[in-house]
């Protein structure tokens, strides 16, 4: 059973519409990449998934529900977003921020209790960001407010989670962290993920699938070996694009 | 499924919840204390020097039933319940008013330069508020009341045009939220001038009433403002989780489940109604709300949930020395309060503009 699953939905904004008819379904366990040339709308299909942009035409499903006639609560408490770690209110400490995943669960006026307070513990120890809590998140690096970022989602307790290029602005090192922790969340807690990312061989690496985005239309999803080929990329990109193997990893390599 | 086995292993997790929770009370002790010094001071200082060992026996002697030898003139009584203590109260009031709803209105926002003056809501709540004294000077119980009601109204249509014409895309940058407010409140500044001048009887009532002086005397006015204040002040405070939420702005904070368009909503409601429920007692005070959230951010950090009822406290703080300096420097002559938070704090505001345009200090 798919968690999250398009159906021939249309999205755009105010009268323009970015993404054509698209379908896709994501299964728990399972890490979708989404990928394409700048501007294709690899961050639109992850708002739209997150629910704030209504789609045109056709519905979204979460867990078998129609995404948009939910609440924003109940929206926030099956599915999460990790956001670019840029532009965080700095001043925050990293427990605060991951607290604030808790927000689906608190009404007007209530306040966090200690189930609120063990479950932030639980996540911060999950992405290795205990040590941090009492850090202002301004102060962190870039991979260390991603990981942040992660673990106030996993405060949400979602069964969905979305990531909008969690790896840009990231050494190498932080990417293949940030990466792996998406990777092993998604096996270990069954998460249906999401992941939008420019870097080819990153989506390679560690995507289950990958959605190939041209034009506005999914021109093509299946695993990395399938879509990610040479006459495909070459298309797409409008490049002469060389896929090798990978000698470690033995995922497609892909080379311009 | 995950959910289950995170909170069931939760339970061998070492807790530090409460050493990380247990927040210093130093700037309670600070604020608390400071309001009470300038409450006193407030109730003591004027034309007629009351000292403060005085005024707790005084207030003493009216609570308990110890006996307590009068040792002060009689006229000391009146001065205080029927003069002093009904203005200090009425400043405190206002000052926390301004510096609740300046903080909630930066939040808000999220714009370190917001206020309730520099976005015009002050002005708009003035219009209102002249308009409705134009048509029934507050002599009466129910003058009195219409007041910040009509103050309220013309703060929430203030608020809006502005936050219209400050929008660009899904942001509201500093320059265009400077400029919209400017462009508003002198917009309602002027038609408050006019309305006055058209209404010769009690003009110089009004002039002195807009620029922060409060004209009306004894305790009416905070019986007023009482009912306004409580029901304000409470939503605020009560809204700082959510404010600090909204810090990731509008985006995240949807994603994160809050509905933003309802909390923003009722903190635009609350704040307005605040700042207007002050306006109408104690004219168009300004710079208080900007000034007095940015203090309170420097020394004790952006969590909303601290910063509003800091903001208010310290607010409180402020407003009571600033009204001590406006009655004392040039006595007998007692200048409006709001010429003195004006000379203050617009150099501290240009001073903020200067260093916003240097550094995200948000």
């Amino acid at each position: 059973m798919a968690r999250l699953r398009f159906d021939s939905t249309t999205i755009g904004y105010g009268q323009k519409p970015v993404l054509y008819n698209i379908s896709l379904a994501v299964s728990p366990g399972e890490v979708l990449g989404v990928v394409g040339p700048n501007g294709v709308g690899k961050t639109t299909l992850i708002k739209a998934a997150s629910g704030i942009l209504p789609p045109f035409e056709g519905r979204i499903y979460i867990n078998n529900q129609d995404l948009n006639r939910l609440s924003p609560s109940e929206r926030a408490r099956n599915l999460a977003v990790v956001p670019q770690a840029r532009q965080l209110p700095e001043a925050f400490t990293a427990r605060d921020v991951v607290l604030m995943g808790r927000t689906p669960y608190l009404g007007w006026f209530a306040r966090e209790s200690e189930s609120d307070h063990r479950i932030a513990d639980e996540v911060m120890a999950q992405t290795a960001t205990a040590h941090l809590a009492d850090r202002q998140v301004g102060q962190l690096s870039g991979g260390e407010q991603q990981r942040v970022l992660i673990a106030r989602a996993l405060a949400q307790t979602p069964s969905v989670l979305l990531l909008d290029e969690p790896s840009a602005h990231l050494d190498l090192k932080y990417q293949d962290e940030v990466l792996k922790l998406v990777r092993e969340l998604a096996l270990e807690e069954d998460f249906a993920v999401v992941i939008a990312l420019h870097d080819l061989n990153l989506v390679a690496r560690f995507a289950d699938r990958v959605a190939l985005l041209s034009d506005g239309r999914v021109r093509n999803v299946g695993e990395p070996t399938q879509v990610l080929t040479p006459d495909a990329l070459a298309e797409v990109y409008g490049v002469e694009i060389h896929v090798y193997t990978h000698p470690i990893h033995g995922t497609p390599l892909v080379l311009s | 499924m995950g959910k289950e086995k995170r909170q069931t292993s939760a339970e061998g997790h070492p807790s530090r919840i409460q050493g990380v929770r247990s927040q210093s009370l130093t700037p309670w002790v600070w604020t608390g204390g400071g309001l009470l010094v300038m409450a006193v001071l407030s109730a003591a200082i004027g034309p007629v020097a009351i000292p403060p060992n005085v005024i707790f026996k005084i207030l003493l002697s009216r609570i308990s039933f110890a006996a307590i030898e009068v040792d002060w003139p009689s006229t000391f009584n009146t001065i205080l319940y029927q003069i002093r203590l009904p203005h200090t109260a009425l400043i405190a009031l206002t000052g926390m008013a301004l510096g609740a709803s300046g903080a909630a209105y930066q939040g808000l926002f999220r714009n370190p330069l917001a206020d309730p003056y520099i976005i015009g809501v002050a002005s708009g709540a003035g219009l209102a508020a002249v308009l409705a004294m134009s048509t029934q000077w507050p002599s009466t119980t129910f003058g009195l009341v219409t007041i910040p009601a009509a103050a309220f109204t013309g703060a929430l249509i203030t608020v809006g045009v502005v936050y219209i014409f400050a929008r660009v895309g899904r942001t509201t940058p500093i320059t265009t939220l400077i400029l919209a407010g400017v462009a508003v409140s002198t917009f309602t500044s002027a038609l408050t001038s006019l309305i006055m001048l058209l209404s010769t009887d009690e003009l110089y009532r009004a002039i002195a009433w807009l620029l922060g002086g409060s004209t009306l005397g004894g305790w009416p006015p905070v019986l007023a403002a009482l009912p306004y204040l409580l029901v304000g002040l409470a939503v605020l405070l009560f809204l700082g989780r959510p404010l600090n939420v909204l810090q990731f702005g509008d985006e995240q904070a949807l994603q994160l489940g809050l509905n933003v368009e309802h909390y923003k909503l009722v903190i635009v409601a609350a704040s307005s109604l605040v700042a207007a429920t002050a306006v109408s007692f104690s004219g168009i005070i300004g710079f208080i709300g900007l000034v007095v959230p940015h203090l309170v951010r420097l020394l004790w950090g952006p969590d909303y949930r601290r910063l509003i009822p800091l903001a208010m406290v310290t607010g409180g703080v402020v407003l009571l020395a600033a009204d001590i300096v406006a009655r004392t420097i040039l006595a007998p002559r007692e200048l409006p309060v709001g010429i003195v938070t004006a000379v203050i704090g617009a150099p501290f505001f240009l001073w903020l503009l200067r260093r916003a345009k240097q550094v995200r200090f948000w």
